[in-house]
């Protein structure tokens, strides 16, 4: 006997698993693939999922076959002008033409394996193994969070909570309980009219017994479709939900020594922090702060997006994050971050100041201080604020500092600078 | 049009079944009882049919899983999703419209997307024709145990998953990975002879005693003794005695390193790849015959009035699209369309056993005039493509693909025409296509010729070039490396020539 059945709604996505299987096994090669795509991006579309192309020979799974070469016959469809004996000069590509069985003349090409990631497993691979360092994950805030959860349903609520499945069951039930006794009489009252109506009783009692129907049907028609009763609301009711603050500061300098290049390479790192950040933590505070000699608070479009050039003072930078963390940031109730991004061009006192300010009064709250720098391309002079800080490098622990001379290099120092179980130790 | 049965004398119906592209599970189920009655009157013999709905995710999934409904996970199946689904969503690619499985019931997927008409045409084409060619070939009956298939792959499923969880994902990857590797060579292609059961082994040596006790003759005590030979000095016998063609076989059965569990591995990847061996070998009989039936059966149910002539339109240009055969100078050539070949071929048979011409006569004087359902009916059990061809393929079909060799050999600076679709050529062309479907055309013969077993347990398997075809060198030795992963042990590859020459060997040290 034949059987058909309909397997459309057991569901798809069987080979998810092996979908996965394939990325994890590939990751290198993808993640080369994912590191070249982020040079090109403009910071806009930065985070967007994106083609990966592997190399074909990379994925290839050998097996004994032939080769060119020895002796062989193929037979082939569609003959018009040839006879037995006819002499054809060999296809362009070293003979190899027809290496592969039937086709014909073309040779073998080795296309690159093509596909798409989509945008989390993009990013997934971008912030593989990335950690704030140090985070102190533990850490309660002295208000702690509310996360608001589903607890049941309840009767009285707000029309947006209305939750329409069980009110209709409740309704339901309610129908079935009114109306049952209702029906059972009116049938009775129905089967008593047709009775009667076939005996041809006399016409009063007729008449009386389908007043007694319509009435009935009337009742029955009373109950309502939807009471009051049968609303249900779905609860929601607040925990406390322990987290770990923190805040990242991000303080670029946008003097005019910082030309295009350089500030295009410093907005692609922040832009890249900044995504790492909004995608790994749900609770961390960004302060953007750019600088020229003086210093400015400002919010995440007018620093990646506002054109803006004076001159410089670093130190001024410093001081301001200083201010906001004396104003908002209590160190005992905050994990602390700071990423500096500059040319490091800095001029008289201020890069030993800034030096110093940062040792004396940054660094003893942060708990990492990363400094990167942008100098002129193919340009590897020490600058001035460099070799200031280099004296902190050693020193503290809490303090890292890269150079970035180009778009390729900014993802390897990103990743260089917040890869998981760092020098400085995780918690 | 039309092949009635015995002049197809039926009663036109006066109603099809259906009318318009849509399909119901109602509708399938009567153009399945219809198709079935139809193919009984011409004496299909088939296994129960199990349908099934699918979507075209399910498809994908399918295609990646080697159209099997159950797999063990594993990233090569991973890499045939993400291609096929990339192929198709950006419309460079169709799917399939049915996939079907040798099993008892047999399944077929049907896919949600298809009209009526499709569906029927699937359901003719892989519910009768696959199905039925499943139940009678030879190949399929010898190797595949249809009422079988899907407990084994549940149990290798299961399996593979369990090993995952004790030995790591990367342990199981690095043995399937291998195993893949040498699948092409994990089949046998003839029986071994079963074990044998202790009593089995009891009654030989019983009758070797019988047997020694009747030939006893006290003569023979007086004969002088021969000097005693040289006894061989242990180890000496070179092992395996026969050079064994199933690697991943013999993989399983003397690995001197693999663990238990990979050993139960390489027999799944063995029994699986050995599953798939009669498919290889009969795909022009095997999708010739069912797009036979599919031309045989629709054509029956339009005789029959049940369905109409716009169902006939939409069938015949699938069918059409499905048996294109294109030349070798036209564009999208990929070679011989095995549906257009086989297709071709069954009418063709047909066309001998009903009107033959003395052509017909002098070639096929056996089966010429004779009844075509008793002929493919013997030709569709007892070939495979090899010799399928080499049986049946007429000089008129010769013509009609206007068939020509090419001859490629490694000292002539050009091509050679070999030979085309001439009096003179037709043998010629004959052998060398049905060559061309010979599995060692494809897979290289390579064989364990032997086993160092007493020694420093290496391995060596000898490849026999055939024609003096080498290999493809940096892919021969990852897969060496794949067999030394395997082993354990060194192993080496030895190419023999045609004259008996070793003109390369490989070496993977283990």
């Amino acid at each position: 006997m034949d059987h058909l059945i309909d397997r459309r709604l057991a569901g798809g996505n069987k080979s998810a698993v092996n979908r996965e299987r394939f990325l994890r096994r590939y990751k290198e090669q993808i993640r080369r693939s994912v590191k070249g795509t982020v040079a090109e991006r403009s910071i806009t579309d930065i985070d967007k999922g994106g083609n990966v192309n592997i190399p074909a020979r990379d994925i290839r799974e050998p097996v004994f076959r032939h080769g060119p070469g020895g002796e062989r016959e193929i037979v082939h469809t569609g003959n018009k002008e040839f006879s037995a004996g006819d002499t054809i000069p060999r296809p362009e590509g070293g003979g190899e033409g027809q290496g592969r069985g039937n086709q014909g003349g073309e040779g073998e090409t080795v296309d690159d394996f093509v596909f798409t990631l989509s945008r989390e497993e993009f990013l997934d691979l971008f912030f593989e193994d990335m950690e704030l360092p140090d985070m102190v994950r533990n850490f309660l805030g002295e208000v702690p969070e509310r996360k608001w959860v589903r607890a049941g349903f309840r009767r009285e609520g707000s029309p947006n909570n209305l939750a329409v499945v069980r009110t209709l069951k409740q309704s339901l039930g309610r129908r079935i309980a009114l109306s049952s006794a209702i029906r059972d009489e009116l049938e009775a009252a129905r089967r008593e009219l047709e009775e009667a109506e076939r005996r041809s009783v006399s016409v009063l009692q007729v008449s009386m017994l389908r007043e007694r129907v319509e009435e009935l049907e009337k009742k029955l028609a009373r109950v309502p479709f939807l009471d009051d009763l049968d609303l249900r609301y779905r609860n929601r009711v607040a925990v406390p939900a322990p987290v770990a603050r923190a805040v990242m500061f991000c303080l670029m300098d946008v003097s005019a020594s910082m030309d295009e290049r350089k500030k295009e390479l410093a907005k692609r790192f922040y832009a890249l922090l900044y995504l790492f950040l909004t995608r790994k933590y749900e609770h961390v505070e960004l302060v953007f702060i750019r600088h020229t000699d003086n210093a400015e608070e400002c919010d995440e479009d007018a620093f990646f997006h506002d054109p803006r050039t004076g001159g410089t003072v670093v130190c001024s930078a410093l001081e301001l994050m200083h201010k906001i963390v004396d104003e908002r940031f209590e160190p005992a109730g905050w994990n602390i971050y700071a990423a500096q991004a500059s040319d490091g061009d800095a001029f008289g006192s201020d890069p030993a100041k800034s030096m110093r300010y940062l040792r004396e009064f940054l660094l003893p709250l942060a708990r990492y201080f990363a400094y990167v720098e942008i100098p002129d391309e193919n340009d590897n002079r020490t600058s001035t604020l460099w070799a200031a800080y280099e004296e902190l490098a050693g020193a503290e622990p809490n303090f890292a500092m890269r150079r970035v001379h180009g778009r390729a290099e900014i993802y390897p120092v990103f990743r260089d600078l917040f890869k998981k179980e760092t020098a400085w130790g995780a918690a | 049009m039309g092949s009635g049965v015995n002049g197809g004398a039926t009663l036109r119906a006066a109603e099809p079944i259906s009318r318009g592209p849509e399909w119901t599970f109602e509708l399938i189920r009567r153009y399945d009882e219809a198709i079935g009655e139809c193919a009984r009157e011409f004496g299909l013999d088939t296994f129960p049919n199990q349908i099934e709905v699918i979507t075209s995710e399910q498809m994908l999934d399918a295609y990646a899983s080697t159209g099997l409904p159950i797999t063990y996970p594993h990233w090569t199946h991973g890499k045939e999703f993400i291609r096929n689904e990339a192929l198709y969503r950006k419309g460079y690619q169709g799917l399939a419209y049915e996939i079907v499985i040798n099993s008892d019931p047999c399944i077929a997927y049907l896919m949600e997307e298809n009209t009526i008409t499709m569906q029927a045409l699937v359901i003719a084409h892989a519910c009768y024709g696959h199905n039925s060619f499943f139940k009678g070939n030879y190949l399929f009956r010898q190797w595949t145990y249809a009422d079988a298939i899907l407990d084994y792959l549940v149990f290798a499923r299961n399996y593979v998953l369990k090993c995952e969880e004790r030995f790591g994902v990367g342990a199981v990857e690095e043995v399937l990975d291998s195993c893949h590797a040498l699948a092409p060579h994990g089949v046998d292609k003839y029986k071994r002879p079963g074990a044998k059961s202790l009593k089995d082994e009891e009654r030989r040596q019983a009758g070797r005693e019988e047997n020694a006790r009747r030939l006893f003759n006290d003569l023979w005590r007086t004969l002088p003794r021969a000097e005693a030979k040289e006894p061989r000095a242990a180890g000496r016998h070179p092992f395996p005695a026969e050079s064994e063609e199933n690697i991943l076989y013999f993989v399983e059965k003397y690995s001197p390193k693999l663990e238990p569990w990979q050993k139960e591995i390489v027999r799944i990847v063995r029994k699986i790849a050995q599953y798939f061996y009669p498919q290889s070998q009969t795909k022009v009989m095997n999708e010739g015959w069912a797009c036979f039936w599919h031309y045989t059966l629709t054509n029956r149910l339009y005789d029959k009035g049940l369905i109409d002539d716009a169902f006939m339109l939409e069938f015949l240009q699938s069918h059409t699209n499905v048996i294109a055969q294109r030349g070798f100078d036209q564009q999208g050539y990929g070679g011989l369309n095995p549906y257009a070949l086989g297709f071709a071929m069954y009418q063709d048979l047909k066309r001998i056993c009903e009107a033959p011409t003395t052509e017909d006569r002098q070639w096929f004087p056996e089966i010429a005039g004779g009844d075509w359902r008793q002929v493919l009916d013997f030709a569709m059990r007892n070939f495979k493509d090899e010799s399928f061809i080499a049986q049946y393929l007429s000089p008129k079909l010769i013509r009609d693909f206007r068939f020509f060799a090419i001859a490629d050999y490694e000292d002539e600076p050009e091509l050679i025409v070999d030979s085309i679709h001439d009096e003179a050529g037709y043998q010629r062309i004959r052998t060398l296509l049905s060559r061309q479907y010979n599995r060692e055309y494809v897979v290289p013969d390579i064989q364990v010729a032997n086993f160092e077993r007493d020694g420093d347990r290496s391995l060596t398997l000898r490849h026999q070039a055939a024609r003096n075809r080498p290999l493809r060198e940096d892919e021969a030795e990852e897969t060496l490396k794949h067999l030394a992963r395997l082993w354990g042990f060194d192993v080496r590859l030895e190419s023999v020539g045609e004259d008996g020459s070793v003109s390369k060997t490989i070496e993977c040290p283990g």
